[in-house]
């Protein structure tokens, strides 16, 4: 399994800022459309971060026009141009899956000072 | 044709150069040290036989021990033979290593399946099931076993019974990765076995 980890830590990231589920974040995706280049941001809650090593995931969530975004992103991910973290939210638990079934002022996670 | 064997040592994902996330089997291949020769003059074919992994000395019989010895080989836990084209390419006690390989090329990879114990014929042989509700009973059956009039069940009818277990070769796998300073090769997808079974590596055969 030794081999295994050491494959997997190479592909790792080491710029990967620490953020968890309920906080507010911006991640700037590098996306290739017929040869060009762009980066796009995506900013919103994170409602969970999912597996571990270089496979780990996390799951962004906004409200966009009314309608509810959820995208995916692996952590690790050369795609990823970077992650800022705008704010820390106070939550107590890992998945945030109950944000789904609220709206408008509910569906605010607080604030962690 | 070449060849090596190798270990399992699991799954996972790495980033190719576009940034794609590919799933690949990271396996253990080599040093495999060349045990003997088999040629069409002595042995009717031509082939390599080939060692792999460590064993304690100890644990070899006497007739594994004394054939190890003669070739001046190492103790290894695996002998197994990889036919080639022409044997008197390569010496006896010389090192086979993952570097035979190139990113980008195809392979055949060989392994025991995992074993699946007894069981029925949708898992074992890709049955289809009955309907689950509306009123029917009739679930994971396999179904007629045949006509009527011979009064008997014809030898080979596919029935329920152990699976897995058995030899399995899964073609033309893409290598992505060679390392062989560790001795790792990286095919994408997935091969047959557990993790730390036996696997037998060889060029592709259909290219």
């Amino acid at each position: 399994m030794d081999a295994l980890l050491t494959v997997a830590r190479a592909q790792m990231r080491k710029d990967i800022p620490a953020f968890r589920p309920g906080d507010t974040v911006r991640v700037h995706v590098r996306i290739v459309e017929g040869g060009r280049e762009r980066v796009q941001a995506f900013a919103g809650t994170v409602i969970k971060r999912s597996g571990s090593g270089s496979q780990e995931t996390f799951t962004v969530r906004r409200v966009s026009y009314g309608v509810g975004v959820e995208r995916t992103f692996l952590v690790h991910s050369p795609r990823l141009e970077k992650i800022e973290v705008l704010r820390r939210g106070k939550v107590r638990r890992a998945k945030l899956y109950y944000l789904r079934e609220r709206q408008g002022k509910a569906a605010k996670v607080k604030e962690d000072k | 044709m070449k060849g090596i064997l190798g270990k399992k040592l699991g799954m996972m994902e790495i980033f190719d150069e576009a940034g794609e996330a590919v799933p690949v089997t990271v396996i253990e291949a080599g040093p495999c040290p060349v045990v003997q020769k088999k040629t069409t003059e002595a042995d009717g074919y031509n082939a390599l036989q080939l060692g792999f992994g460590d064993q304690k000395p100890g644990r070899l019989n006497k007739p594994q021990a004394g054939h190890l010895a003669k070739n001046k080989v190492r103790p290894v836990r695996y002998l197994r033979e990889i036919r080639v084209d022409d044997p008197d390419a390569y010496q006896v006690g010389q090192e086979i290593r993952v570097d035979i390989f190139q990113s980008g090329e195809r392979v055949d990879v060989t392994g025991t399946s995992k074993g699946r114990g007894f069981t029925g014929g949708i898992q074992r042989h890709g049955f289809h099931r009955g309907p689950m509700h509306h009123g029917s009973k009739y679930h994971r059956r396999p179904g007629s076993l045949g006509a009527k009039g011979p009064a008997r069940v014809f030898k080979g009818r596919k029935l329920p019974g152990r699976a897995g277990g058995e030899r399995v070769t899964v073609q033309s796998l893409r290598v992505v990765r060679v390392d062989p300073e560790r001795n790792l090769l990286l095919v994408e997808g997935s091969v047959p076995g557990i993790r730390n079974s036996l696997l037998i590596i060889k060029q592709a055969v259909k290219g």
